[in-house]
């Protein structure tokens, strides 16, 4: 499932005819993020989708598991002015990017973003907009001396005969070390594209459906206790800071 | 609250469970008055489809009283007081899907999407108390139930209708209409429908509304053959016969049925050694469905005909004689039916008496018999045709 390790997936990325046409401007940003210096798998990745790299390159100068790349996509039944419009409230994101638990604006286009790991230990970092063009796309860059270094982009596109809007995402982790990099590791470092598919999907239930459909809270029988170790519905929901320790233990040994 | 939930294969009990609460802004709680066992529960009962979990409600065709509704939903829409039926496919009413009509495709409405999209490349809508992998709701089988998009599902009824007449608009009504639909029906064509269970019977009538001119129903019950010709099919009792797409052939003057419907599904019943093969494999879990009935639809149907499966496959099936269904240039057509678009013309069919859908009521019990009435029902005991559990009633016996 990672991503970006092998070659059938970097071809997929760069094959993808979003990615493709959203390259240049993304790979600028991330370049400005991350430096073609630091040799990182998504980096040069980036770059040999805008062409400037050979995959030998890539191959030869990877090093394990430092970084993470997310990608996703979703259709939404809406317009790009609304679907810009709705993502690019920020201090809103948490409400389908359940891995968040805040963003604060701290400064003209900068905001502070706080997620929690899986096990309640909560990464944070400042970010900019590096470039946006309404209803078309948002990029954005960790603030040198963040805790976190990472970079994004968001892109909205008209689909085809109004179908709707085309929102293409993409967001790119540096890894840090210690503990802080133990919970970014398990935030995304699994499956990064999962996780941003699911936020994705929550994003296109809330714009056309208006709400998350969810079965949280709901009535049942007595559960086996093998159900209740083996929960079923997304595995991938963080805790908050403040859940019991029980579920903490619990939702460890799940996910290890 | 009293509510039905799966305990494992072959094991259904009666539970004491919280009632249901408000949990997203159009969601309604229903103060459920009548609910039904369906054949497609016996698969879950069967223990034949994944994703099931020790505790789960289950049920989906249910109506009763609207009791509480989220802050979206408009009043216009639903209110309480209002009656309804709910349809079993769950939709959000705004997604590319639900806008083509497409509602048991919506894609807002199964929290699980991705574990169905593991299975199926892509994820159907949700359903009530239908496994995990189809959202995890909690089913109708129950004295209440929380119904989500409650504004696009739910179909109100005038008062003075008797639940028994409107009840099947949950389902099963819809899904036989939907199967008829599906069979692309031309005045004068003869239609084959496999299966007489409660899908089957509607589907008979369907396809006379829609034009056929003989329908040819297949089952092995002779109690549920005999209500097949009191809606006018002509009847194969296939045990009676060495062979059925033979017998189809001579009933057709050697042409075919213009469609064929599989009106059975994964656990289709056979005498063949094809039918011990396929028991084996889903037994040991090498095949999920045996498509024992699709294949003899297949060979049946007569050149650029059209296969319709209303009938529920949960995964794999083996042995689908692909060489027949290309060369004889068929079209196959299928799904969870797209509930929203037959209720309400189907409920104004009820109402100015062109069918009583009652008919098929074989058992009205309490809700505590229901594990019994699950077995009668699935070893097709004591006539049993549908049952329909009073959610209220206390058991007299057991
Ligand atoms: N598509 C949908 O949305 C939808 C909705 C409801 C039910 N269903 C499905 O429709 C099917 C029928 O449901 P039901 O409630 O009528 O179930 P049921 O169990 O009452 O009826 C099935 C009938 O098929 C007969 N049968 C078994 N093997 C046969 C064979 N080889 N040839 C001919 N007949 C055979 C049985 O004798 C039985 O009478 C099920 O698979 C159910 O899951 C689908
Ligand atoms: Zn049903
Ligand atoms: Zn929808």
């Amino acid at each position: 499932m990672n991503e970006n390790n092998s070659n059938t997936n970097l071809s997929s990325v760069v094959s993808n005819r979003a990615w493709r046409q959203s390259a240049p401007w993304i790979a600028g940003a991330a370049m400005a993020a991350f430096g073609l210096s630091r040799r990182s798998k998504s980096g040069l990745a980036l770059a040999a989708a805008g062409g400037a790299l050979a995959y030998a390159g890539w191959r030869a100068n990877t090093s394990e598991s430092d970084q993470f790349l997310a990608r996703g996509s979703v259709l939404l039944n809406c317009s790009p002015q609304e679907a810009y419009q709705r993502y690019r409230n920020f201090e809103d994101l948490p409400k389908f990017m359940f891995h968040l638990e805040s963003v604060t604006k701290i400064g003209e286009r900068q905001y502070r973003w706080v997620a929690l790991g899986p096990v309640g230990i909560p990464i944070q970092w400042d970010a900019e907009i590096v470039d946006e063009r309404e209803n078309e796309f948002i990029s954005w860059r960790s603030l040198p001396g963040s805790e976190l270094t990472a970079a994004g982009s968001v892109r909205f596109e008209k689909a085809p005969s109004g179908r709707g809007t085309i929102l293409t995402a993409i967001t790119h982790f540096d890894h840090p070390a210690g503990k802080l990099g133990y919970a970014v590791a398990k935030l995304f470092g699994k499956v990064p594209n999962f996780v941003m598919q699911q936020d994705l999907r929550r994003f296109k239930a809330l714009i056309e459906a208006g709400e998350i459909a969810t079965t949280e809270g709901q009535p049942h029988g007595p559960r086996s206790l093998k159900a209740a170790a083996l929960k079923l519905a997304d595995p991938d929901r963080p805790l908050a800071r403040s859940a019991p320790m029980s579920e903490i233990l619990k939702q460890q040994r799940r996910t290890a | 609250m009293k509510a039905v939930c799966w305990m494992g294969t072959n094991k259904m009990s009666v539970e004491n469970v919280p009632d249901p609460k408000i949990l997203n802004p159009r969601d309604a709680i229903v103060r459920i008055t009548s609910t039904c066992i369906c054949g497609s529960d016996l698969h879950l009962y069967n223990g034949l489809i994944p994703t099931m979990e020790q505790g789960d409600i289950m049920g989906h065709e249910f109506m009763g009283e609207v009791v509480e509704t989220g802050s979206a939903v408009q009043p216009e829409k639903l209110k309480v007081g209002d009656r309804v039926v709910v349809p079993f496919t769950i939709a959000c009413g705004r997604c590319f899907f639900c806008q083509q009509k497409l509602w048991s495709c919506c894609e807002n409405s199964n929290p699980n999407y991705w574990i169905a999209e593991k299975m199926m490349g892509y994820s159907p809508s949700g359903l009530f108390g239908y496994t995990h992998m189809m959202g995890g709701y909690a089913g109708g089988q129950a004295q209440y139930a929380r119904v989500p998009f409650a504004d696009v599902g739910p179909l109100k009824i005038p008062q003075g209708i008797p639940d028994d007449k409107v009840v099947f608009l949950s389902d099963i009504f819809p899904t036989g209409y939907f199967g008829a639909v599906n069979c692309d029906i031309k005045r004068g064509d003869t239609v084959a429908i496999w299966g007489c269970g409660p899908v089957g019977q509607f589907a008979i009538r369907s396809a006379f509304m829609l034009g056929a001119e003989r329908v040819i129903a297949i089952d092995r019950f002779s109690y549920r053959l005999e209500m097949a010709e009191q809606g006018g099919a002509e009847t194969i009792n296939y045990e009676e016969v060495d062979d059925v797409v033979q017998t189809l052939k001579d009933m057709t003057a050697n042409v075919g049925p213009d469609s064929c419907m599989d009106a059975v599904g994964m656990e289709a019943h056979g005498d063949n050694p094809m039918y011990a093969l396929d028991r084996v494999k889903q037994a040991f879990k090498l095949e999920t469905d045996r498509p024992i009935v699709l294949r003899q639809c297949i060979q049946a149907c007569r050149k650029g005909g059209t296969v319709s499966v209303p009938g529920v496959y949960s995964g794999f099936a083996d042995t689908i004689p692909m060489g027949a269904f290309m060369n004889k240039g068929l079209t196959m057509k299928t799904g969870q039916t797209h509930m929203m678009n037959f209720m309400q013309p189907l409920l104004q069919r009820i109402e100015k008496g062109e069918i009583d859908p009652s008919f098929v009521i074989s058992h009205r019990m309490p809700i505590d018999s229901a594990p019994q009435m699950y077995k009668t029902f699935r070893d097709k005991q004591d006539r049993c045709t549908k049952v329909v559990l009073d959610p209220w009633a206390t058991a007299t016996a057991a």
